[in-house]
């Protein structure tokens, strides 16, 4: 049996798992606000634009966005197998596919901005 | 003197209501769900954001509400859930080892507890919450 | 000392007559200060020699005497009869075949274990002359705890994973890899990486963390494993990044 690949989804698990420990709740709090109707600043379109033009603030949300889906695919991969779905193969091909494209497309849209 | 080994069957779709610490297991694992759904509205709010400001206002208007609220709450709250089954673990992937003694985990855990309260913070008051 | 009735149901399973196992109900007098295995010993003497099961040490060194206690993998010698209330449930180790009674079939362990190579693989080699090999404390430190590991079992019994991917080595099997990997008298990581840096090795582990909570010598197999993920992590990296190191 040869040496396993994973290290590399694991990778991008674990650094996605740290960030999104770090970060998540935060994030998703300024969303809860926003959904209160009592938006913070930061999500006002003056603010936000602002930040996602500096390339500074670029890199920060596009490290958030494609770590995050990194994480969330590897651990849906492990979890879909734990309820019982054991085409592992076509699940890892489905959910890394799209934290791919995920990737892509915040690249594309941070790009335009 | 026949061997006759008995094996038990575990069940492949049922098997973690066999024990508490497997449903704790699983809670953890379906924070997945809530952080890649919490992903994906970052990622529109960024694509609404580069189609400009009007598209952008009827994004924050079109999460505005009572449903949304409950699923950004319940997104919150797994995020905190990983947060703290994330961190509470830390010391057993990176143990500190100093002489012959090893850092006590409950030290390398405080450490992470502390920056994520100091990065919280950071981002309320960037954003202009606190 | 008190004595009291102590109510067991134990799995019985005769290979010879049996199609599957049942529970056979015990009472049995016993002394406060006694263990499981203790129980067992008494029904055995007195009630039913045909009880068969594991054990040798009666202290937790031996690793034999592990077995399901309430649906909780425990050394038999271990669990006092005082932590329990009403009916005791006693069962073999789960994960494993059963051979007769509480005795299991520890063959794929064993087996497993034997493939991890769990002993000192000197790098070079070293004549008699050169003397013993010197290790400071701290670098006896650095694996000690993980070297208390019994061949016990529980963690494999407590493991979903290996339950549902029978080929998982397992938590002690990489456990004990570890330990060796980071004897600073051992050379033979690379030969263990082979067998464990693969997808039926660590990469099968969840993190689920049941190993560690049942371990009854406090190895904390879980940290060992995710430490292998880790330094393997770090191995893919050097192996497929950096120019010339390809093994």
């Amino acid at each position: 049996m040869a040496k396993s690949n994973k290290p590399v989804v694991w990778s991008l698990f674990a650094a996605g798992g740290t960030l999104a420990a770090l970060l998540a709740p935060v994030l998703a709090l300024l969303f809860l606000l926003a959904a209160l109707g009592r938006a913070p600043e930061l999500l006002g379109y003056a603010r936000l634009h602002a930040f996602a033009a500096n390339p500074l603030g670029k890199l920060f949300l596009l490290t958030v966005i494609a770590l995050f889906l990194w994480h969330a695919a590897h651990r849906l991969r492990v979890a879909l197998h734990d309820f019982g779905l054991r085409r592992d193969r076509l699940v890892a091909v489905v959910v890394y596919l799209a934290a791919g494209t995920g990737t892509a497309l915040s690249l594309l849209y941070l790009a335009r901005i | 003197m026949s061997r006759r080994p008995f094996v038990r069957l575990v069940s492949g779709t049922r098997w973690y209501f066999g024990h508490p610490r497997y449903l704790r297991y699983m809670s953890r694992e379906v924070t997945c769900i809530f952080i890649g759904a919490f992903a994906l509205l970052l990622l529109r709010a960024v694509e609404r954001l580069s189609a400009g400001q009007a598209a952008y206002a009827s994004f924050l208007a079109a999460i505005a509400g009572p449903w949304s609220a409950l699923g950004l709450s319940l997104v919150v709250i797994f995020a905190l859930h990983n947060a703290v089954s994330w961190f509470n673990v830390t010391p057993k992937a990176l143990p500190v080892q100093i002489g012959e003694g090893f850092l006590p985990g409950g030290f390398i855990v405080a450490a992470h507890y502390a920056a994520w309260i100091l990065v919280s913070l950071a981002v309320l008051l960037f954003a202009g919450v606190l | 000392m008190n004595e009291r009735m102590v109510q067991l149901e134990v799995l019985r399973y005769d290979p010879q007559v049996d199609d599957e196992p049942h529970f056979q109900h015990y009472e049995v007098p016993c002394k406060e200060e006694w263990v499981v295995l203790d129980a067992l010993n008494a029904i055995k003497e007195s009630i039913d020699p045909t009880l068969n099961y594991r054990w040798s040490c009666h202290m937790a060194v031996c690793g034999s005497c592990g077995m399901m206690i309430n649906g909780e993998p425990r050394l038999s010698c271990h669990a006092f009869l005082r932590g329990f209330a009403g009916v005791i449930r006693v069962e073999p180790l789960a994960h494993f075949p059963i051979e007769r009674d509480l005795v299991t079939v520890a063959d794929d362990f064993i087996d497993k274990l034997k493939r991890v190579k769990p002993y000192l693989i000197p790098g070079e080699p070293r004549p008699i002359g050169a003397g013993e090999y010197l290790q400071t404390p701290a670098q006896l430190m650095k694996y000690r705890h993980f070297s208390m590991c019994i061949n016990c079992m529980l963690c494999y019994a407590a493991c979903p994973q290996y339950a549902l991917q029978p080929l998982f080595l397992g938590p002690a099997a990489i456990t004990l890899a570890h330990r060796y990997n980071l004897d600073s008298r051992d050379g033979g990581r690379e030969q263990r990486q082979q067998v464990i840096a693969t997808d039926e090795g660590v990469w099968e582990c969840s993190f689920v963390g049941a190993c560690s909570e049942v371990c009854p010598k406090a190895v904390d197999p879980a940290a060992a494993l995710q430490q292998v993920k880790v330094a393997s992590t770090l191995d893919w990296f050097r192996e497929h990044l950096l120019p010339g190191s390809a093994t």
